[in-house]
Protein backbone atom coordinates (compact mmCIF):
# COMPACT_ATOMS: atom_id res chain seq x y z
CA UNK A 1 0.00 0.00 0.00
CA UNK A 2 1.85 3.32 -0.97
CA UNK A 3 1.15 6.63 1.09
CA UNK A 4 -1.32 9.00 -0.01
CA UNK A 5 0.75 12.06 -2.09
CA UNK A 6 0.40 15.19 -0.35
CA UNK A 7 -2.45 17.03 -1.28
CA UNK A 8 -2.13 19.28 -4.34
CA UNK A 9 -3.41 22.83 -3.81
CA UNK A 10 -6.67 22.97 -5.78
CA UNK A 11 -6.00 24.01 -9.35
CA UNK A 12 -7.27 27.43 -9.74
CA UNK A 13 -6.64 30.24 -12.70
CA UNK A 14 -4.06 32.76 -12.10
CA UNK A 15 -5.66 35.64 -10.22
CA UNK A 16 -6.30 38.53 -13.01
CA UNK A 17 -6.64 41.53 -10.63
CA UNK A 18 -4.63 42.44 -7.80
CA UNK A 19 -6.50 40.14 -4.79
CA UNK A 20 -8.05 43.22 -3.58
CA UNK A 21 -10.06 43.90 -6.72
CA UNK A 22 -10.73 39.96 -6.79
CA UNK A 23 -14.64 40.56 -6.56
CA UNK A 24 -13.71 42.54 -10.54
CA UNK A 25 -13.01 38.67 -11.57
CA UNK A 26 -16.21 38.22 -13.17
CA UNK A 27 -15.37 41.77 -15.51
CA UNK A 28 -12.16 40.32 -16.50
CA UNK A 29 -13.66 40.23 -20.30
CA UNK A 30 -13.37 43.83 -20.31
CA UNK A 31 -9.39 44.05 -19.42
CA UNK A 32 -8.56 44.59 -22.83
CA UNK A 33 -5.40 46.15 -24.24
CA UNK A 34 -6.50 48.34 -27.37
CA UNK A 35 -9.08 50.64 -27.90
CA UNK A 36 -10.72 49.36 -30.94
CA UNK A 37 -11.18 45.86 -28.65
CA UNK A 38 -12.82 48.16 -26.06
CA UNK A 39 -15.05 50.09 -28.83
CA UNK A 40 -15.88 46.57 -30.52
CA UNK A 41 -16.91 44.80 -26.91
CA UNK A 42 -18.80 47.84 -26.43
CA UNK A 43 -20.53 48.12 -29.39
CA UNK A 44 -21.74 43.82 -28.97
CA UNK A 45 -22.58 43.95 -25.55
CA UNK A 46 -26.71 44.75 -24.46
CA UNK A 47 -27.55 47.57 -22.66
CA UNK A 48 -27.69 45.06 -19.51
CA UNK A 49 -24.21 44.13 -19.84
CA UNK A 50 -22.48 47.34 -19.49
CA UNK A 51 -25.15 48.59 -16.64
CA UNK A 52 -23.45 45.44 -14.93
CA UNK A 53 -20.32 46.23 -15.35
CA UNK A 54 -20.55 49.85 -15.03
CA UNK A 55 -22.33 49.07 -11.68
CA UNK A 56 -19.75 46.49 -10.54
CA UNK A 57 -17.10 48.50 -11.12
CA UNK A 58 -17.49 52.49 -11.14
CA UNK A 59 -17.74 52.52 -7.41
CA UNK A 60 -14.31 50.84 -7.22
CA UNK A 61 -12.84 53.64 -9.44
CA UNK A 62 -11.17 55.87 -7.17
CA UNK A 63 -9.44 52.90 -4.96
CA UNK A 64 -8.03 51.51 -8.45
CA UNK A 65 -6.20 54.58 -9.15
CA UNK A 66 -5.03 55.18 -5.79
CA UNK A 67 -3.87 51.38 -5.90
CA UNK A 68 -2.27 52.31 -9.24
CA UNK A 69 -0.60 54.95 -8.19
CA UNK A 70 1.60 52.78 -5.62
CA UNK A 71 3.62 51.96 -8.91
CA UNK A 72 5.57 53.89 -11.35
CA UNK A 73 3.02 54.22 -14.91
CA UNK A 74 5.70 52.43 -17.24
CA UNK A 75 6.49 49.48 -14.26
CA UNK A 76 2.96 48.04 -13.59
CA UNK A 77 2.98 44.77 -12.94
CA UNK A 78 0.88 42.31 -14.76
CA UNK A 79 -2.27 41.96 -12.78
CA UNK A 80 -2.22 45.83 -12.63
CA UNK A 81 -1.82 46.84 -16.17
CA UNK A 82 -5.39 44.57 -16.28
CA UNK A 83 -6.71 47.18 -14.25
CA UNK A 84 -5.68 49.50 -15.62
CA UNK A 85 -7.12 48.49 -19.16
CA UNK A 86 -10.21 46.90 -17.30
CA UNK A 87 -10.60 51.15 -16.30
CA UNK A 88 -10.09 51.90 -19.62
CA UNK A 89 -12.70 50.10 -20.82
CA UNK A 90 -14.69 51.43 -18.11
CA UNK A 91 -14.61 55.12 -19.00
CA UNK A 92 -15.91 53.89 -22.72
CA UNK A 93 -19.18 52.46 -21.54
CA UNK A 94 -19.61 55.52 -19.12
CA UNK A 95 -21.31 56.74 -22.12
CA UNK A 96 -23.59 54.67 -22.88
CA UNK A 97 -24.45 54.07 -19.03
CA UNK A 98 -24.24 57.81 -18.00
CA UNK A 99 -25.56 59.56 -21.02
CA UNK A 100 -26.84 57.61 -24.16
CA UNK A 101 -29.32 54.53 -22.68
CA UNK A 102 -27.91 52.50 -25.70
CA UNK A 103 -24.07 51.50 -26.63
CA UNK A 104 -23.52 53.64 -29.65
CA UNK A 105 -23.81 56.90 -30.05
CA UNK A 106 -27.31 58.13 -31.26
CA UNK A 107 -27.74 59.66 -34.91
CA UNK A 108 -24.13 58.29 -35.59
CA UNK A 109 -25.83 55.63 -38.13
CA UNK A 110 -22.60 53.74 -39.78
CA UNK A 111 -20.09 56.30 -39.36
CA UNK A 112 -17.09 55.01 -37.68
CA UNK A 113 -14.24 56.65 -36.16
CA UNK A 114 -11.10 54.62 -36.30
CA UNK A 115 -7.90 54.47 -33.35
CA UNK A 116 -4.75 55.03 -35.65
CA UNK A 117 -2.46 55.83 -32.86
CA UNK A 118 -3.12 55.04 -29.43
CA UNK A 119 -0.12 55.33 -26.88
CA UNK A 120 1.55 52.03 -25.31
CA UNK A 121 0.78 52.87 -21.50
CA UNK B 1 -27.60 91.93 -26.60
CA UNK B 2 -23.73 90.12 -26.83
CA UNK B 3 -21.96 88.62 -23.69
CA UNK B 4 -18.94 89.49 -24.95
CA UNK B 5 -17.85 92.36 -26.77
CA UNK B 6 -17.66 92.76 -30.69
CA UNK B 7 -15.57 94.90 -33.23
CA UNK B 8 -16.75 98.60 -33.37
CA UNK B 9 -18.45 97.77 -36.46
CA UNK B 10 -21.04 95.78 -34.85
CA UNK B 11 -20.40 92.28 -35.75
CA UNK B 12 -17.00 89.69 -36.45
CA UNK B 13 -18.18 89.66 -39.98
CA UNK B 14 -18.35 93.50 -40.86
CA UNK B 15 -15.31 94.19 -39.38
CA UNK B 16 -13.40 92.41 -42.57
CA UNK B 17 -16.19 93.76 -44.77
CA UNK B 18 -15.10 92.18 -48.18
CA UNK B 19 -16.66 88.79 -46.74
CA UNK B 20 -20.46 90.36 -46.95
CA UNK B 21 -23.51 89.38 -44.73
CA UNK B 22 -25.50 88.01 -47.56
CA UNK B 23 -26.47 84.07 -48.22
CA UNK B 24 -24.07 81.69 -49.43
CA UNK B 25 -23.70 79.46 -51.93
CA UNK B 26 -22.71 75.67 -51.38
CA UNK B 27 -22.23 75.04 -54.76
CA UNK B 28 -18.52 74.74 -53.96
CA UNK B 29 -19.34 71.50 -52.02
CA UNK B 30 -21.52 70.06 -54.13
CA UNK B 31 -19.97 69.98 -58.18
CA UNK B 32 -17.08 67.62 -58.97
CA UNK B 33 -16.17 69.77 -61.55
CA UNK B 34 -15.36 72.74 -58.96
CA UNK B 35 -13.77 69.59 -56.84
CA UNK B 36 -11.30 69.05 -59.31
CA UNK B 37 -10.17 73.12 -59.49
CA UNK B 38 -10.16 72.60 -56.19
CA UNK B 39 -7.78 70.25 -55.87
CA UNK B 40 -5.41 71.74 -58.52
CA UNK B 41 -5.64 75.39 -57.26
CA UNK B 42 -5.47 74.47 -53.39
CA UNK B 43 -4.27 71.08 -52.54
CA UNK B 44 -1.52 70.91 -55.14
CA UNK B 45 -0.13 74.39 -54.31
CA UNK B 46 -0.18 75.24 -51.09
CA UNK B 47 1.48 73.92 -48.09
CA UNK B 48 0.54 70.74 -46.69
CA UNK B 49 1.33 69.48 -43.00
CA UNK B 50 1.62 65.86 -43.05
CA UNK B 51 3.06 65.13 -39.80
CA UNK B 52 5.77 65.87 -37.13
CA UNK B 53 9.52 65.46 -36.61
CA UNK B 54 8.86 63.09 -33.62
CA UNK B 55 7.74 60.78 -36.49
CA UNK B 56 11.07 61.03 -37.54
CA UNK B 57 13.37 60.76 -34.75
CA UNK B 58 16.71 59.37 -36.72
CA UNK B 59 18.26 58.50 -39.22
CA UNK B 60 16.58 56.81 -42.14
CA UNK B 61 12.97 57.27 -40.28
CA UNK B 62 10.43 57.81 -42.82
CA UNK B 63 6.74 58.02 -43.34
CA UNK B 64 4.35 58.21 -46.49
CA UNK B 65 1.24 60.59 -46.95
CA UNK B 66 -1.49 59.47 -49.64
CA UNK B 67 -2.22 62.99 -50.82
CA UNK B 68 -5.33 61.80 -53.06
CA UNK B 69 -6.40 65.21 -53.99
CA UNK B 70 -2.84 66.24 -55.39
CA UNK B 71 -3.28 62.20 -57.26
CA UNK B 72 0.04 61.44 -55.33
CA UNK B 73 2.02 59.83 -52.64
CA UNK B 74 4.85 61.78 -50.88
CA UNK B 75 7.40 59.87 -48.94
CA UNK B 76 9.30 62.24 -45.82
CA UNK B 77 12.51 60.74 -44.72
CA UNK B 78 15.78 62.06 -42.52
CA UNK B 79 19.12 61.79 -43.61
CA UNK B 80 21.94 61.10 -42.10
CA UNK B 81 22.89 64.89 -41.48
CA UNK B 82 19.51 65.20 -39.87
CA UNK B 83 18.12 66.91 -42.70
CA UNK B 84 14.65 66.63 -44.07
CA UNK B 85 13.73 65.28 -47.25
CA UNK B 86 10.75 64.59 -49.43
CA UNK B 87 9.78 63.08 -52.99
CA UNK B 88 7.30 61.97 -54.68
CA UNK B 89 6.75 58.13 -53.76
CA UNK B 90 7.68 56.89 -57.50
CA UNK B 91 10.30 54.84 -59.02
CA UNK B 92 12.19 56.54 -61.52
CA UNK B 93 12.39 53.25 -63.81
CA UNK B 94 8.75 52.58 -65.00
CA UNK B 95 6.85 54.44 -62.20
CA UNK B 96 5.97 51.98 -59.55
CA UNK B 97 4.95 53.25 -56.31
CA UNK B 98 8.03 52.94 -54.22
CA UNK B 99 7.42 52.80 -50.23
CA UNK B 100 4.43 50.37 -49.39
CA UNK B 101 3.63 47.44 -47.89
CA UNK B 102 1.02 44.96 -48.52
CA UNK B 103 -1.72 47.34 -49.48
CA UNK B 104 -0.53 50.45 -52.40
CA UNK B 105 -3.15 52.97 -51.47
CA UNK B 106 -1.98 52.25 -47.30
CA UNK B 107 0.35 55.13 -45.76
CA UNK B 108 3.40 53.12 -43.90
CA UNK B 109 5.83 54.08 -41.72
CA UNK B 110 9.46 52.74 -40.75
CA UNK B 111 13.05 53.32 -40.98
CA UNK B 112 15.77 52.10 -44.14
CA UNK B 113 19.17 52.87 -45.01
CA UNK B 114 18.10 53.04 -48.84
CA UNK B 115 14.81 53.10 -50.81
CA UNK B 116 14.62 49.72 -52.49
CA UNK B 117 12.07 49.75 -55.32
CA UNK B 118 9.68 45.75 -55.34
CA UNK B 119 9.60 45.77 -58.78
CA UNK B 120 13.30 45.42 -60.00
CA UNK B 121 14.95 46.48 -57.26
CA UNK B 122 16.32 50.34 -57.95
CA UNK B 123 17.77 51.57 -54.60
CA UNK B 124 18.17 55.37 -53.91
CA UNK B 125 19.61 57.17 -50.94
CA UNK B 126 17.79 58.95 -48.22
CA UNK B 127 18.86 62.07 -50.10
CA UNK B 128 16.96 61.03 -53.21
CA UNK B 129 20.12 59.88 -55.50
CA UNK B 130 19.47 56.53 -57.59
CA UNK B 131 21.92 54.75 -55.89
CA UNK B 132 21.92 51.03 -57.53
CA UNK B 133 20.43 50.12 -61.07
CA UNK B 134 19.62 46.16 -61.25
CA UNK B 135 21.99 45.13 -64.58
CA UNK B 136 23.09 48.42 -65.28
CA UNK B 137 24.88 47.76 -68.04
CA UNK B 138 21.64 46.70 -70.02
CA UNK B 139 20.75 50.13 -70.10
CA UNK B 140 21.41 52.72 -72.99
CA UNK B 141 23.35 55.68 -72.20
CA UNK B 142 21.55 55.77 -68.64
CA UNK B 143 23.34 58.79 -66.02
CA UNK B 144 21.74 57.70 -62.53
CA UNK B 145 22.38 61.43 -61.67
CA UNK B 146 19.31 62.02 -63.73
CA UNK B 147 17.34 59.49 -62.33
CA UNK B 148 16.95 60.74 -58.50
CA UNK B 149 13.41 60.24 -56.96
CA UNK B 150 11.43 63.89 -58.01
CA UNK B 151 11.99 65.98 -55.12
CA UNK B 152 8.86 67.80 -53.22
CA UNK B 153 9.17 70.95 -51.42
CA UNK B 154 9.53 70.39 -47.49
CA UNK B 155 9.32 72.72 -44.46
CA UNK B 156 8.72 72.53 -41.18
CA UNK B 157 7.34 75.20 -38.35
CA UNK B 158 7.50 74.56 -34.60
CA UNK B 159 7.64 70.65 -35.28
CA UNK B 160 5.05 70.70 -38.01
CA UNK B 161 6.47 69.08 -41.02
CA UNK B 162 4.78 70.64 -44.53
CA UNK B 163 5.18 69.80 -48.19
CA UNK B 164 4.59 72.13 -51.17
CA UNK B 165 3.34 69.44 -54.11
CA UNK B 166 4.07 72.69 -56.19
CA UNK B 167 8.01 73.22 -57.68
CA UNK B 168 7.21 76.59 -58.56
CA UNK B 169 6.13 77.94 -54.78
CA UNK B 170 8.46 80.53 -54.00
CA UNK B 171 6.56 81.43 -51.05
CA UNK B 172 8.37 79.93 -47.35
CA UNK B 173 6.00 78.29 -45.18
CA UNK B 174 6.44 80.93 -41.95
CA UNK B 175 5.09 83.55 -44.62
CA UNK B 176 2.37 81.19 -45.84
CA UNK B 177 0.95 80.89 -41.94
CA UNK B 178 1.67 84.67 -41.76
CA UNK B 179 0.99 86.38 -38.25
CA UNK B 180 -1.33 83.93 -36.73
CA UNK B 181 1.55 81.00 -37.68
CA UNK B 182 4.03 83.65 -35.83
CA UNK B 183 1.95 84.02 -33.13
CA UNK B 184 1.69 80.53 -32.30
CA UNK B 185 5.58 79.40 -32.23
CA UNK B 186 6.71 78.87 -28.67
CA UNK B 187 3.90 76.78 -27.61
CA UNK B 188 5.30 73.52 -26.20
CA UNK B 189 4.17 70.93 -28.89
CA UNK B 190 7.43 69.15 -28.72
CA UNK B 191 6.52 68.51 -24.99
CA UNK B 192 2.99 66.89 -26.16
CA UNK B 193 4.17 63.83 -27.36
CA UNK B 194 1.55 61.10 -25.68
CA UNK B 195 -0.53 60.71 -29.40
CA UNK B 196 -4.09 59.58 -29.49
CA UNK B 197 -4.76 59.47 -33.33
CA UNK B 198 -8.37 58.84 -35.05
CA UNK B 199 -9.52 58.30 -38.54
CA UNK B 200 -12.75 58.09 -40.37
CA UNK B 201 -13.82 58.16 -44.03
CA UNK B 202 -16.62 60.92 -43.77
CA UNK B 203 -19.31 61.13 -46.71
CA UNK B 204 -18.99 64.85 -47.16
CA UNK B 205 -16.83 67.58 -49.16
CA UNK B 206 -13.80 68.46 -47.09
CA UNK B 207 -15.49 71.97 -46.69
CA UNK B 208 -18.07 71.12 -44.51
CA UNK B 209 -16.17 69.21 -41.94
CA UNK B 210 -14.75 72.04 -41.24
CA UNK B 211 -17.72 74.44 -41.45
CA UNK B 212 -18.36 71.79 -38.27
CA UNK B 213 -15.58 72.57 -36.48
CA UNK B 214 -15.25 76.47 -36.99
CA UNK B 215 -18.26 77.26 -35.46
CA UNK B 216 -19.46 76.40 -32.01
CA UNK B 217 -22.73 77.49 -32.61
CA UNK B 218 -23.79 73.97 -33.17
CA UNK B 219 -22.42 72.98 -29.74
CA UNK B 220 -25.18 73.63 -27.46
CA UNK B 221 -27.38 71.73 -29.69
CA UNK B 222 -26.21 68.98 -31.15
CA UNK B 223 -24.18 67.77 -28.23
CA UNK B 224 -27.16 68.97 -25.84
CA UNK B 225 -27.09 65.35 -24.29
CA UNK B 226 -23.50 65.58 -23.67
CA UNK B 227 -24.07 67.42 -20.48
CA UNK B 228 -26.31 66.60 -17.44
CA UNK B 229 -29.52 68.20 -18.28
CA UNK B 230 -29.73 70.94 -16.20
CA UNK B 231 -26.86 72.20 -17.61
CA UNK B 232 -27.69 71.59 -21.31
CA UNK B 233 -30.72 73.58 -20.87
CA UNK B 234 -28.89 76.54 -19.52
CA UNK B 235 -26.14 75.82 -22.88
CA UNK B 236 -29.02 76.22 -25.32
CA UNK B 237 -30.74 79.00 -23.74
CA UNK B 238 -27.14 80.98 -23.85
CA UNK B 239 -26.24 80.03 -26.82
CA UNK B 240 -22.48 80.26 -28.20
CA UNK B 241 -20.67 83.56 -28.63
CA UNK B 242 -16.90 83.39 -29.93
CA UNK B 243 -14.37 85.56 -27.27
CA UNK B 244 -12.81 86.57 -30.43
CA UNK B 245 -12.47 85.51 -34.29
CA UNK B 246 -9.51 86.66 -36.23
CA UNK B 247 -8.64 86.26 -39.95
CA UNK B 248 -5.30 86.77 -41.19
CA UNK B 249 -4.92 86.19 -45.11
CA UNK B 250 -6.46 82.74 -45.77
CA UNK B 251 -6.50 81.30 -42.53
CA UNK B 252 -8.98 82.27 -39.00
CA UNK B 253 -9.36 81.42 -35.78
CA UNK B 254 -12.04 81.67 -33.12
CA UNK B 255 -11.40 82.10 -29.39
CA UNK B 256 -13.93 80.14 -27.29
CA UNK B 257 -14.74 80.27 -23.37
CA UNK B 258 -14.67 76.94 -21.39
CA UNK B 259 -16.23 77.12 -18.00
CA UNK B 260 -15.80 73.13 -17.51
CA UNK B 261 -12.34 72.72 -16.24
CA UNK B 262 -13.06 72.34 -13.48
CA UNK B 263 -16.39 73.21 -13.45
CA UNK B 264 -18.10 75.83 -10.79
CA UNK B 265 -20.36 73.12 -9.63
CA UNK B 266 -19.04 69.34 -9.38
CA UNK B 267 -22.73 68.31 -10.29
CA UNK B 268 -22.47 70.03 -13.75
CA UNK B 269 -20.62 67.52 -15.06
CA UNK B 270 -21.07 63.47 -15.39
CA UNK B 271 -19.79 60.93 -12.32
CA UNK B 272 -16.75 59.42 -14.38
CA UNK B 273 -16.14 63.45 -14.92
CA UNK B 274 -15.92 64.05 -11.63
CA UNK B 275 -14.10 61.05 -10.44
CA UNK B 276 -11.53 61.25 -13.14
CA UNK B 277 -11.39 64.90 -12.92
CA UNK B 278 -11.17 65.59 -16.91
CA UNK B 279 -13.38 66.02 -20.09
CA UNK B 280 -14.80 67.51 -23.41
CA UNK B 281 -11.69 69.99 -22.40
CA UNK B 282 -9.28 67.96 -21.29
CA UNK B 283 -7.53 66.79 -17.79
CA UNK B 284 -8.56 69.88 -15.22
CA UNK B 285 -5.27 69.60 -13.38
CA UNK B 286 -2.44 71.09 -15.54
CA UNK B 287 0.61 68.92 -16.23
CA UNK B 288 2.83 71.86 -16.66
CA UNK B 289 2.95 75.72 -16.68
CA UNK B 290 2.96 76.92 -19.85
CA UNK B 291 2.81 80.86 -21.22
CA UNK B 292 0.94 81.43 -23.61
CA UNK B 293 2.35 82.76 -27.02
CA UNK B 294 0.72 86.25 -28.07
CA UNK B 295 -2.27 85.22 -31.02
CA UNK B 296 -3.68 82.32 -27.85
CA UNK B 297 -6.80 83.91 -25.95
CA UNK B 298 -6.70 87.24 -28.11
CA UNK B 299 -9.05 88.66 -26.05
CA UNK B 300 -6.87 87.97 -23.08
CA UNK B 301 -10.10 86.73 -21.50
CA UNK B 302 -10.53 85.07 -17.70
CA UNK B 303 -12.94 82.54 -19.17
CA UNK B 304 -10.81 81.72 -22.17
CA UNK B 305 -11.16 77.50 -22.93
CA UNK B 306 -10.06 76.68 -26.32
CA UNK B 307 -8.61 78.51 -29.34
CA UNK B 308 -9.28 76.93 -33.03
CA UNK B 309 -6.83 77.85 -35.58
CA UNK B 310 -7.47 77.19 -39.10
CA UNK B 311 -4.53 77.08 -41.57
CA UNK B 312 -5.81 76.89 -44.76
CA UNK B 313 -6.29 74.51 -46.77
CA UNK B 314 -6.57 71.31 -44.61
CA UNK B 315 -5.22 72.17 -41.01
CA UNK B 316 -6.61 72.96 -38.06
CA UNK B 317 -4.99 73.30 -34.61
CA UNK B 318 -6.90 73.85 -30.84
CA UNK B 319 -5.16 74.96 -28.08
CA UNK B 320 -6.93 74.01 -24.64
CA UNK B 321 -6.30 75.95 -21.56
CA UNK B 322 -6.05 72.82 -19.51
CA UNK B 323 -2.39 72.75 -21.87
CA UNK B 324 -2.93 69.88 -24.40
CA UNK B 325 -3.53 70.47 -28.28
CA UNK B 326 -5.68 68.91 -31.03
CA UNK B 327 -5.23 68.77 -34.68
CA UNK B 328 -7.88 68.30 -37.45
CA UNK B 329 -6.46 67.17 -41.00
CA UNK B 330 -9.22 66.94 -44.17
CA UNK B 331 -8.44 64.85 -47.07
CA UNK B 332 -10.62 65.52 -49.89
CA UNK B 333 -10.68 62.35 -51.62
CA UNK B 334 -13.78 62.80 -53.90
CA UNK B 335 -15.90 65.78 -54.02
CA UNK B 336 -18.27 64.52 -51.58
CA UNK B 337 -15.77 62.08 -49.43
CA UNK B 338 -12.57 62.60 -47.63
CA UNK B 339 -10.79 61.18 -44.82
CA UNK B 340 -10.92 62.81 -41.59
CA UNK B 341 -7.60 62.84 -38.74
CA UNK B 342 -8.29 63.88 -35.82
CA UNK B 343 -4.96 64.05 -33.52
CA UNK B 344 -4.66 64.97 -29.30
CA UNK B 345 -1.49 65.66 -28.11
CA UNK B 346 -1.03 65.75 -23.95
CA UNK B 347 2.38 66.22 -21.70
CA UNK B 348 3.29 62.27 -21.44
CA UNK B 349 1.45 61.21 -18.24
CA UNK B 350 3.38 59.78 -14.78
CA UNK B 351 0.88 58.03 -13.45
CA UNK B 352 -2.39 56.00 -14.06
CA UNK B 353 -4.69 59.13 -12.57
CA UNK B 354 -2.81 61.36 -15.46
CA UNK B 355 -3.30 58.56 -17.69
CA UNK B 356 -6.91 57.83 -16.86
CA UNK B 357 -7.56 61.79 -17.36
CA UNK B 358 -5.79 61.49 -20.77
CA UNK B 359 -8.46 58.33 -21.69
CA UNK B 360 -11.29 59.91 -21.20
CA UNK B 361 -10.53 62.80 -23.39
CA UNK B 362 -9.64 60.77 -25.70
CA UNK B 363 -12.92 58.97 -25.58
CA UNK B 364 -15.12 61.85 -24.95
CA UNK B 365 -13.55 63.47 -28.51
CA UNK B 366 -14.07 60.41 -30.35
CA UNK B 367 -18.26 60.49 -29.11
CA UNK B 368 -18.83 64.59 -30.28
CA UNK B 369 -16.71 63.63 -33.35
CA UNK B 370 -18.78 60.45 -34.29
CA UNK B 371 -21.77 62.92 -33.90
CA UNK B 372 -20.11 66.06 -35.87
CA UNK B 373 -19.54 63.46 -38.55
CA UNK B 374 -22.76 61.72 -39.59
CA UNK B 375 -24.39 65.23 -39.77
CA UNK B 376 -22.27 66.15 -42.37
CA UNK B 377 -23.50 63.04 -44.39
CA UNK B 378 -27.02 64.02 -43.68
CA UNK B 379 -26.34 68.04 -45.20
CA UNK B 380 -24.13 66.63 -48.07
CA UNK B 381 -26.71 64.67 -49.48
CA UNK B 382 -29.58 67.50 -49.06
CA UNK B 383 -27.10 70.04 -50.64
CA UNK B 384 -26.82 67.78 -53.47
CA UNK B 385 -30.58 67.99 -54.03
CA UNK B 386 -29.98 71.97 -54.50
CA UNK B 387 -33.79 72.44 -53.72
CA UNK B 388 -32.01 75.21 -51.62
CA UNK B 389 -28.79 76.32 -53.15
CA UNK B 390 -28.48 80.04 -50.51
CA UNK B 391 -28.01 79.81 -47.22
CA UNK B 392 -27.96 82.27 -44.45
CA UNK B 393 -24.84 82.25 -41.99
CA UNK B 394 -24.67 84.08 -38.51
CA UNK B 395 -21.91 86.11 -36.94
CA UNK B 396 -20.74 83.00 -35.60
CA UNK B 397 -20.30 81.49 -38.67
CA UNK B 398 -17.61 84.17 -39.63
CA UNK B 399 -14.76 81.36 -40.42
CA UNK B 400 -17.08 79.48 -42.61
CA UNK B 401 -17.61 82.44 -44.88
CA UNK B 402 -13.83 82.63 -44.90
CA UNK B 403 -13.15 79.76 -45.83
CA UNK B 404 -15.76 79.22 -48.74
CA UNK B 405 -14.70 83.00 -50.15
CA UNK B 406 -11.02 81.71 -49.67
CA UNK B 407 -11.02 78.61 -51.21
CA UNK B 408 -13.06 80.32 -53.81
CA UNK B 409 -10.65 83.15 -54.42
CA UNK B 410 -7.97 80.61 -54.88
CA UNK B 411 -9.64 78.99 -58.19
CA UNK B 412 -10.66 81.98 -59.44
CA UNK B 413 -6.93 82.75 -59.48
CA UNK B 414 -5.86 79.48 -60.72
CA UNK B 415 -8.48 80.03 -64.01
CA UNK B 416 -7.07 83.15 -64.41
CA UNK B 417 -3.11 81.86 -64.38
CA UNK B 418 -1.13 80.03 -66.65
CA UNK B 419 -2.24 76.98 -67.26
CA UNK B 420 -5.88 76.73 -66.61
CA UNK B 421 -6.70 76.21 -69.75
CA UNK B 422 -5.00 72.85 -69.99
CA UNK B 423 -6.68 72.14 -66.79
CA UNK B 424 -9.90 72.98 -67.57
CA UNK B 425 -9.82 71.26 -70.66
CA UNK B 426 -8.74 67.96 -68.70
CA UNK B 427 -11.61 68.27 -65.98
CA UNK B 428 -14.08 68.64 -68.70
CA UNK B 429 -12.66 65.28 -70.02
CA UNK B 430 -12.42 63.70 -67.23
CA UNK B 431 -16.40 65.21 -65.42
CA UNK B 432 -18.35 65.05 -68.90
CA UNK B 433 -21.83 65.90 -67.31
CA UNK B 434 -20.95 69.03 -65.66
CA UNK B 435 -20.64 70.71 -68.69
Amino acid sequence: MTAPSPASPPASPPALFPASFADLEPFAGWALATERERYARRLSSSMDELQAFYDGAFPRLGEIIDYLDGFELRALPEDATRLLWLSYSLVNVSFPVEVWRQPRVPDSGAAALDVVVEPVV
Amino acid sequence: MPHFPKPAEGSWTEHYPHLGTGPVSYEDSISPAHHELECRAIFARTWLNVGRVEQLPRTGSYFTREIQAARTSVVVVRDAAGELHAFHNMCRHRGNKLVWQDYPGEETAGSCRQFTCKYHGWRYGLDGELAFVQQEPEFFDLDRAAYGLVPVQVETWEGFVFVNLDATNTTPLRSYLGELGAGLEGYPFDRMTQVFKYRALVGSNWKLFIDAFAEFYHAPVLHARQAVADESRKLQNVGFEGLSYQLDGPHGMVSSWGGMSPPKDINMVKPIERVLRSGLFGPWDRPIDIELPPAVNPARSRVWGVDSFHFFPNFMVLIWSTNWYLTYHYWPTAYNQHVFEGTLCFVPPTSARERLAQELAAVTFKEYALQDGNTLEATQTMLESRAVTEFPLNDQEILLRHLHATAGRYVSEYQAGPGAADATARVSTAVPAAS
